[in-house]
């Protein structure tokens, strides 16, 4: 049975222009979605916390402004939900993780903060894989999100309650994180598009932080132009993070229908032939048709190497293992969050991580502090930065040539609860989204048909470090083709 | 465990002690199977092993962004009250932890 219903009350786009010219309310927006979300939440558990009257408040206010005459933003009353590692100044924010449940953030991220100011409307905290470890939010500890395509299997990870939220039709976008393709693989699995911007290019002040050199914030949404729209209003310099990049947003709109005449597309080899085990052949064969598609817009297409990216794996769970290890020795009883007793304050550190971390965290923390040890730092940490300086090298080679990238975004569609019990067997999910965020590149996943299951499938567009204007206007061509062949 | 000692990457013993670094308590259930689990990662990272990476800067920020800083000026920072709020344990206006060196 399925319980998607993507954009069920309309884009984004389409909501903000009703509500601008007042042909809708914010107020009924919002009452249309969390009706949707009474319906079917039960099933899908898309959240660990409705903003129900956080959101009415916001609609009203919105309404009062609106009707005095006040340009309120290009996302005027449109419902969105946050990834639960997002801080919301006031709201429950837990990262998925007992250790963090019942905290009140006492201030907002950044893109919380911008996304209201556009006059969006928050409607919920999404369930994630605790702390952003895993591929399928199995691991939260609240209990798994539901695929509202099928909901016996899982709706990807770590972004999935944020991906599953826009499938159902409980507001029509949401924010992610991804670290290794938490966003994009959740997007291929839920049929949504999902961008993963260059790093630097979103703010990370208040996502509390994983991989702190590879996680960026970006949107889900039901079609190419609207994860436009949103990027436009979440991107741009922040001086509170000190990575951000110093420029505004770019205008990633602007050559949504440009098309592709003349665009240089390459196919990494690695990524479809036999290096990589365990492509699924549907998933192979509609990335192959959307090469073709581009080449029938105009594109050329060839194939090109990035000779490392058979290592990125290897490299990814080195980094963000070794990063998380040092992001969460925050979390220790003393300041936020669970404490257990114990009878001298190391005791008490101890007690709490243990009670309040689950496995998979736990396993992360273990193997990074591992890669950070004293007489191993070198052998693992050091040369995974050395790979990713190198597999950058690569990249800016191949881009000499192509404009973008063509690769699928996960190897199979959505998997069935259990089905990867073995972390090794989880943690290769990620082996075509991983190189993006190693070299900080931005890529973006396109829904591009339907596999042998009949569950979504998703082909992922990669481009040059801030080459997002590129990257939208091929996505947005992928999106008419797909939309033609159905 | 059916591999013996000298052919692992990983001992219960390094486990235990990463896990005295992590500030974590493993079960000897918990320690059998991490040893088996973070082995596995190990191996595949030990591939990179086979790479010529040669004096190959370690990556930073790729778009190289150093030493960023903003003006020195005195703001507001979080409300005091509001941090105090959410911690598990306050006296006087400080966070309450356990003595430092209590008994074990």
């Amino acid at each position: 049975m399925t319980h998607a219903q993507p954009a069920a009350f309309g884009t984004a786009h389409s909501i903000a222009a009703a509500v601008r010219s007042g042909e809708r309310t914010a107020a009924s927006v919002v009452d249309e979605h969390l009706a949707r979300i009474d319906a079917a939440e039960g099933e899908v558990n898309a959240y660990n916390h409705v903003m129900a009257a956080e959101a009415r408040a916001a609609a009203a206010d919105l309404d009062v402004r609106i009707a005095a005459g006040e340009d309120v933003g290009p996302l005027a009353g449109v419902p969105v939900t946050l990834k639960d590692n997002m801080c919301t100044r006031g709201v429950p924010t837990t990262c998925s993780s007992k250790i963090l449940e019942g905290w009140h953030p006492p201030y907002s991220a950044t893109v919380v903060d911008r996304l209201a100011a556009a006059g969006a409307i928050a409607v919920g905290k999404a369930n994630l894989d605790e702390f952003a470890m895993g591929s399928s939010t199995e691991n939260s500890a609240f209990g798994p999100t539901r695929n509202p395509h099928n909901l016996g299997t899982v709706p990807g990870g770590s972004s999935g309650g944020s991906a599953a939220a826009v499938a159902a039709g409980f507001s029509p976008l949401s924010l992610g994180s991804d670290t290794g393709g938490s966003i994009r693989q959740p997007a291929s699995f839920c049929g949504l598009v999902g961008v993963k911007p260059t790093y630097g290019a979103v703010s990370r002040y208040g996502l509390i932080a994983f991989g702190s050199s590879l996680d960026q914030i970006g949107p889900f949404a039901t079609d190419v132009a609207d994860a436009a729209l949103s990027y436009e209003v979440i991107a741009g310099h922040d001086e509170r993070d000190s990575t951000s990049v110093a420029q505004p947003a770019l205008a990633v709109s602007s050559k949504l229908d440009a098309g592709v005449e003349g665009l240089r597309v390459g196919i990494i080899s690695e990524m479809v032939g036999g290096s990589i085990e365990g492509l699924a052949p549907d998933v192979l064969a509609r990335t192959t048709a959307a090469a073709d598609a581009l080449v029938a817009a105009g594109a050329t297409v060839d194939e090109c190497s990035i000779p490392t990216s058979i290592h990125g794996i290897a490299a990814y769970y080195m980094v963000a293992p070794a990063e998380a290890s040092s992001n969460l020795a925050r979390f220790d009883g003393v300041r936020y969050g669970l404490r257990e007793d114990g009878n001298n304050t190391a005791a008490m550190n101890t007690a709490s991580r243990t009670a309040g971390f689950g496995d998979e965290v736990k396993r992360r923390i273990m193997l990074g502090t591992y890669a950070l040890s004293a007489g191993y730092r070198d052998a693992y940490y050091g040369k995974a930065q050395q790979v990713r300086a190198k597999m950058a090298e690569e990249f800016a080679s191949v881009y000499e040539r192509f404009d973008v990238l063509l690769t699928p975004t996960a190897p199979s569609t959505a998997f069935a609860f259990g089905a990867k019990a073995d972390p090794m067997a989880m943690y290769l999910n990620d082996v075509y989204t991983i190189p993006s965020n190693l070299v900080g590149h931005p890529a973006i996943s396109v829904p591009f048909g339907a596999g042998d299951d009949g569950m979504p499938i998703g082909v992922q567009v990669l481009a040059p470090l801030m080459g997002e204007v590129v990257m939208f206007q091929v996505a947005a061509e992928l999106e008419r083709a797909a939309g033609g062949a159905a | 465990m059916t591999e013996s000692a000298d052919d692992q990457v990983l001992s219960r013993d390094d486990v235990a002690h990463v896990a005295r670094l992590a500030m974590l308590e493993l079960t000897d259930q918990e320690i059998d199977l991490f040893t088996v689990q973070l082995g596995d990662v190990l191996e595949t990272a030990n591939a990179m092993n086979a790479l010529d990476l040669g004096d190959i800067e370690p990556f930073h920020h790729p778009l190289g962004l150093t030493n960023v800083t903003r003006p020195d000026e005195v703001r507001p920072s979080l409300d005091r009250e509001e941090v105090l709020s959410q911690a598990p344990a306050v006296e006087d206006d400080r966070f309450r932890v356990p003595p430092a060196l209590g008994e074990e």
